[in-house]
């Protein structure tokens, strides 16, 4: 029984991860090591490079500031409309990213509500770097904070309190005593956030206007040289987005193990 | 530190926590809150601490208003109940922290922090401890490390939430035992928080009993325990038999026992009336006696001390109870028997010495005769077992 479970959950995972994850690293090296340096040294895949760790850069610190900020009002303090605040940082789960993206279109677009001042102070929000930001920020914004909430939550207040009447202030607290105990779920929270943040594909696609070098993120680069039939290049670029994923889950795993490590201690 | 708790009210959602709190602490009393729970006790050390507020009324320390002073400026050391230890700090780091996170101006040198840190453990003799993390310590040494750091800063008062409840009995009575001697040293203001009336009983310069976020009586250990103010105090501190019936004229009848009642219940009627009788206040005996016999029994009475309540005062036979001796503890000092009422499906319980127990020669499935030898009678009944 046990090797049958074994055995067909092993099939699964070659047939749907690693096939794909292999063929992925064939198909960009099919036309040999010069095509795949030459495809992701092109200005535009640099550009698009550059700009997907500007936006990762930003959205990951903000989405952090704005986890722990969240997670310690809700889990530290009781206050009215606490489950209206949950259920908010969660919207972004349930609506799809397009619809979201949409929803700055009509906010800032040309003909949305803020369209035409915009227009007036010569304010670029779609079509242009803050756009993708405030896309990407809506879509990554529940990570850091779903991961703190249960987190906070099962370790209570206590040991804030006990700092507290030990005489320190609120930021030497949070810093001495609150953020060591969180930091493992933290990290975890800010690398589901990074991974997001890089990936992100419709909000982005929405809200980004494809301007090749300009506003093309590395997935929406992928997917406009996937559709000029230029495999090779579309799949090097591909390639090195899944090298940072492969990155993301052996640092996520390393974290899993360190903060098992220090938990079993309890 | 005196501490004054004026007229403290607190409420969380609907549920009255504390009802108009009003109590006056001397400087260096060792103070116990005791209270089932829910009854409010720790409500109220967490709003002495300033770690909870208070919907009505004042905290005044020396008699200065600290009502709406930070937590962390009012120099008090709290001892959790779980410790609330940094597990991520040494145990030195944990002794330091007070010290450590003070304002540049008014921080101790490292050397400075580094001696009273030592000093410290080794009060709480954890000298060879210092580089352990919690998570190596017992739970005893743990709670020793939480009194430390909290005694690092030097606080006016002492504030201890359930400080032994997580601890097993033997390390409960050796710490209760350690904390009476360091408050005898340092003789600084405390005030802890159990509903362990034993602990209550053997630590406290004086007790508050708690119950539905009142005060129910405060007193030292013996006129809590010997002058109970409320059948709840009875009831709470110590076992105690019921003697349910209907007070007349000073005499309370339950069926056909009837017990005589002085004081001032003379000229009052109730037909509810409760009466109160500690296990020990319980006489046995084997045969039915005669009249001339009870005079010896009485004899008995000064050993219970000034604050007999009720005297018994017999008249007839009929003062006896019958009753059968359903189980017999033969642990500890003291021999416990249990009775079951020959009239009513009651139980009741009596204590005995070893030698009063030899001497009677008591079986299992006896019938014995009851006489209460003190009791004490509330009325009307507010309190139900």
């Amino acid at each position: 029984m046990r090797i049958a479970l074994t055995s067909i959950s092993l099939l699964f995972l070659a047939v749907f991860l690693v096939v794909p994850l292999v063929s992925i690293f064939i198909t960009a090296f099919q036309k040999g090591w010069e095509t795949y340096v030459a495809s992701i040294t092109h200005p535009d895949a640099l550009a698009a490079i550059k700009l997907t760790l500007l936006v990762t850069i930003i959205v990951v610190p903000l989405n952090t500031i704005f986890g722990i900020a969240a997670a310690w009002c809700i889990t530290k303090f009781s206050f009215k409309g606490k489950n209206l605040l949950i259920t908010l940082i969660d919207l972004p789960f349930a609506i799809s990213p397009v619809i979201a993206g949409l929803t700055f279109i009509l906010l800032f677009g040309a003909q949305g509500l803020f369209g035409e001042w915009l227009l007036t102070n010569d304010i670029k929000i779609v079509f242009a770097l803050p756009g993708i930001i405030l896309a990407t920020l809506f879509v990554t914004l529940p990570f850091v904070a779903r991961e703190l909430i249960p987190l906070m939550q099962t370790q209570g207040t206590t040991d804030e309190e006990a700092s507290i009447s030990l005489g320190a202030n609120g930021f030497k607290t949070f810093l001495y005593v609150t953020l060591p105990n969180i930091k493992w779920g933290l990290l975890y929270g800010m690398i589901l956030c990074n991974a997001r943040a890089i990936g992100e594909f419709g909000a982005v696609s929405v809200v980004s206007g494809h301007i090749r070098g300009m506003t093309n993120t590395m997935p929406l680069h992928i997917e406009i040289l996937y559709n000029e039939y230029q495999f090779a290049a579309a799949f090097a670029v591909a390639s090195l987005m899944s090298i940072l994923a492969i990155v993301t889950i052996i640092i996520k795993n390393i974290i899993e193990w360190k903060s098992g490590l220090q938990g079993g201690g309890h | 530190m005196g501490i004054s708790i004026e007229n403290v009210s607190k409420s969380f959602g609907s549920f009255q926590a504390l009802q108009n709190i009003s109590l006056n602490i001397e400087s260096g009393e060792l103070i116990a809150l005791l209270g089932p729970s829910g009854s409010g006790k720790t409500s109220l050390l967490r709003i002495i601490a300033g770690l909870e507020g208070l919907d009505e009324g004042a905290i005044l320390f020396d008699g200065s208003n600290i009502t709406n002073v930070n937590p962390k400026e009012r120099n008090v050391g709290f001892v959790f109940q779980h410790y609330a230890l940094f597990r991520h700090m040494t145990v030195f780091d944990n002794v330091a922290y007070g010290l450590k996170v003070r304002p540049r101006k008014t921080r101790p040198s490292k050397e400075a922090i580094k001696q009273k840190v030592n000093e410290l453990l080794s009060l709480v003799k954890l000298e060879n401890f210092a580089d352990r993390y919690p998570s190596q310590l017992s739970g005893g040494q743990r709670q020793r490390v939480a009194l430390a750091r909290a005694l690092a800063v030097e606080p006016k008062v002492l504030l201890l939430d359930e400080p032994f409840g997580a601890l097993d009995a033997k390390v409960r009575k050796e710490l209760r035992r350690w904390l009476r001697k360091l408050h005898d040293e340092y003789h600084i203001t405390s005030i802890f928080v159990t509903h362990d009336q034993e602990e209550a009983l053997d630590v406290a310069d004086r007790i508050i009993v708690m119950n539905g976020g009142k005060i129910e009586q405060i007193g030292t250990p013996e006129e809590v325990y010997e002058n109970p103010a409320s059948p709840f105090v009875y009831d709470f501190l110590g076992n105690v038999n019921l003697f349910r019936g209907r007070l007349h004229n000073g005499t309370l009848t339950q069926g056909t026992f009837t017990m005589q009642v002085s004081e001032d219940l003379q000229d009052t009627t109730y037909d509810e009336a409760v009466g109160y009788v500690r296990p020990y206040d319980i006489v046995l005996e084997k045969e039915k006696p005669a009249i001339d016999t009870v005079a010896a029994t009485i004899t008995h009475i000064h050993l219970v001390g000034p604050n007999v309540q009720v005297e018994l005062k017999r008249q007839d036979e009929e003062e006896y109870l019958e009753a059968t001796i359903t189980h017999i503890h033969l642990v500890g000092p003291n021999v416990q028997v249990e009775l079951k009422r020959q009239d009513e499906e009651e139980y009741l319980e009596a204590a005995l010495s070893k030698e009063q127990f030899r001497s009677l020669a008591l079986q299992k499935g006896d019938i014995v005769y009851v006489r209460p030898k003190q009791l004490k009678v509330f009325v009307p009944e507010d309190f139900s077992i």
